[in-house]
């Protein structure tokens, strides 16, 4: 966030269409990645066609920093805008190899331009024994780290991903997840990806864009988002937590510290997974795994307690009626962690927003 | 008695120089229209209106369109008048005149399974393309073309054969001038009305057996890429 506004991408567009209205006004900062996240149908792949210039709304505006991409009678056509499109089903030319998919940008590319090249990329995406295959011998999986290669080797100034792992399994999902995510840190390359998955999200955006019926009714950092107990993210799976912290040693049991001192976890160390100590992760909590206790227990399994004071309480998301409550805590390192109690206990435990307490935490899972 | 009189091969030479120029012809003009009318973006009426006028030559007689190309090309047609005012020929009985017909009788034949192949092809690896950094042309001959490729081998043969199945227009129009637009189906008739039954059988069966090699030919190739029907 720290890039000004007049740096950002700015749309400004309205479209009516039969039973459907956008209406948009928004800057995104051209940093790290975007989530566009809402319902389907509620407009978020509209929004990014008008981004990639492959629907032009009359009197819509798009600024991409201080280039114009459309504005009154200009309008800069998609192959010009140097944009990255990765869309949800495969996308890959069948009558190319691999190889041949994945240059087939690179070499239309001006040559001052290319900042990525082949190897890099088919390394950084895992596909470097994959190059001489046809298109149509792929996996999913697969044909989307092909795309997305495809995509960063014209070395473009923005990537807009159209929910690109809608159309795969969960286990191919979580094998691509580790790609996405290091894909705009170690590229540098600013990402808007619309989504309607709040794990996808979590896991991989810095900040959201929530949208709901053609506008975007907020655009807030991620912690931010995971903060407040409204927050669309939380509307069909439940509140969430992502805690942000370094990794410390593996001790005599297998297990890895995670956090400083005053909200200090002990993870099982997953094997395989590069774990260094010092290495900066992202651990990602379920409020139903978490319980509230006055004072700390003593004989109890659970391993990661942490002092919190509890900041706010509110109904829980989700369709449990007032039976339940989300209570926001705060760590004492500044974080939030997210508790889901039954309102009988605390009434049983008479919580109040600055109750200090002790969060139990039953299970972790890191995102990184 | 597969001997050919040199008119008989002159009506073979006219009626394959007519199907190669209306083929090639039709892919060129065919082939924007055909994206228009499956991609394109006009209001619904417009398209229908479009589609219906391409598709007018498979119900309309032959006749009819041949008349109709007689008075707008002949002498007293507004573009034959105007042709002759640039001191050039009206079309009436031309080459010229019967190209500009096939052209447009075998219109609808080149349009529909491109129609069809860009329909199936859908928009999206156009729009990869571009993202790409491919142009309107680069995209056309490096996407479009070799992803439809199915669609462009029928639309060509068919055109090609439907041209030469061609009779009523050519007789409106063309007459039977030797070697300028007496093609091989008037050819027969007027062996057929000479009572020379035995050319007549010559170019007939001759005829006969080519047009089922190139009907074969298309299906063949519409079912190795199953993404075209006719």
């Amino acid at each position: 966030m720290s890039q000004s506004v007049s740096n950002g991408l700015r749309i400004q567009a309205r479209l009516e269409r039969s039973g459907f209205a956008l209406d948009v006004d928004t800057a995104i900062p051209l940093e790290g990645v975007t989530a566009l996240f809402g319902r389907s149908g509620c407009g978020k792949t509209t929004l990014l066609r008008i981004i990639a210039g492959l629907e032009h709304p009359p009197g819509a505006e798009v600024h991409f920093g201080n280039t114009v991409w459309q504005s009154g009678r200009a309008f800069v056509p998609l192959h010009r805008r140097r944009v990255g499109l990765v869309f949800q089903e495969s996308t890959l030319l069948p009558h190319l190899s691999v190889r041949s998919n994945l240059l087939y940008g690179y070499k239309r590319t001006p040559e001052p331009l290319r900042r990525l090249h082949l190897a890099e990329v088919a390394d950084l995406l895992g596909i470097t024994e994959l190059l001489e295959r046809r298109a149509d011998q792929l996996s999913g999986g697969q044909r989307q780290r092909v795309a997305l290669g495809r995509a960063l080797l014209i070395s473009p100034d923005l990537l807009l991903l159209d929910e690109p792992l809608n159309a795969l399994d969960t286990q191919t999902k979580r094998e691509i997840m580790p790609f996405l995510a290091r894909l705009s840190d170690k590229t540098g390359i600013p990402t808007l990806l619309v989504t309607h998955a709040p794990d996808e999200v979590e896991r991989l955006a810095h900040r959201v864009a929530f949208m709901h019926d053609g506008q975007i009714e907020r655009l807030e950092p991620l912690r931010d988002a995971l903060a407040r107990a409204d927050s669309p993210l939380f509307r069909d799976e439940g509140a969430v937590s992502v805690l942000q912290g370094t990794l410390g040693e593996v001790d005599a049991h297998g297990l890895q510290t995670f956090g400083p001192p005053e909200a200090r976890y002990r993870v099982p160390s997953t094997p395989g997974v590069s774990n260094g100590a010092g290495r900066p992760a992202r651990l990602r909590i379920d409020a139903r795994d978490v319980s509230i206790a006055l004072s700390p227990p003593q004989d109890v399994s659970i391993l990661n307690i942490v002092p919190v004071t509890i900041e706010a309480l509110d109904e829980a998301p989700g369709h449990h009626g007032p039976a339940r409550v989300l209570a926001t805590c705060r760590q004492d390192d500044g974080q939030t962690l997210m508790a889901e109690l039954t309102r009988l206990s605390t009434e049983r435990l008479d919580l109040q927003p600055g109750t200090r307490a002790h969060a139990l935490v039953k299970s972790v899972a890191f995102l990184d | 008695m597969f001997e050919l009189s040199p008119t008989d091969w002159m009506a073979i030479e006219v009626t394959l120089k007519l199907a190669i120029y209306t083929t090639l012809m039709l892919l060129v003009i065919a082939t924007p229209i055909a994206w228009w009318l499956a991609n394109g973006r006009a209001p619904g009426g417009l398209r229908t209106a479009v589609q219906a006028l391409v598709a007018l030559p498979l119900v309309l007689p032959p006749t009819v369109l041949g008349f109709y190309l007689l008075v707008l090309l002949g002498p007293a047609g507004p573009v034959g008048s105007t042709l002759e005012s640039w001191g050039l020929n009206h079309l009436a009985f031309t080459f010229q005149g019967i190209l500009i017909a096939s052209v447009i009788y075998s219109l609808p034949f080149a349009v529909q399974p491109l129609q069809q192949a860009f329909a199936n092809l859908g928009r999206r690896p156009t729009e990869i393309a571009g993202s790409l950094g491919a142009g309107r042309l680069d995209r056309f001959f490096t996407v479009i073309l070799p992803m439809s490729r199915g669609g462009f081998i029928v639309a060509a043969t068919l055109a090609f054969a439907h041209t030469l199945g061609e009779f009523g227009v050519i007789l409106m129009l063309g007459g039977a001038i030797p070697g300028e637009t007496q093609v091989l189906s008037i050819l027969i008739y007027d062996h057929a009305e000479a009572m020379d039954f035995a050319s007549a059988h010559r170019l007939s069966l001759g005829l006969l057996i080519f047009a089922f090699v190139v009907l074969f030919v298309v299906y063949a190739i519409n079912r190795r890429f199953d993404t075209v029907r006719l």
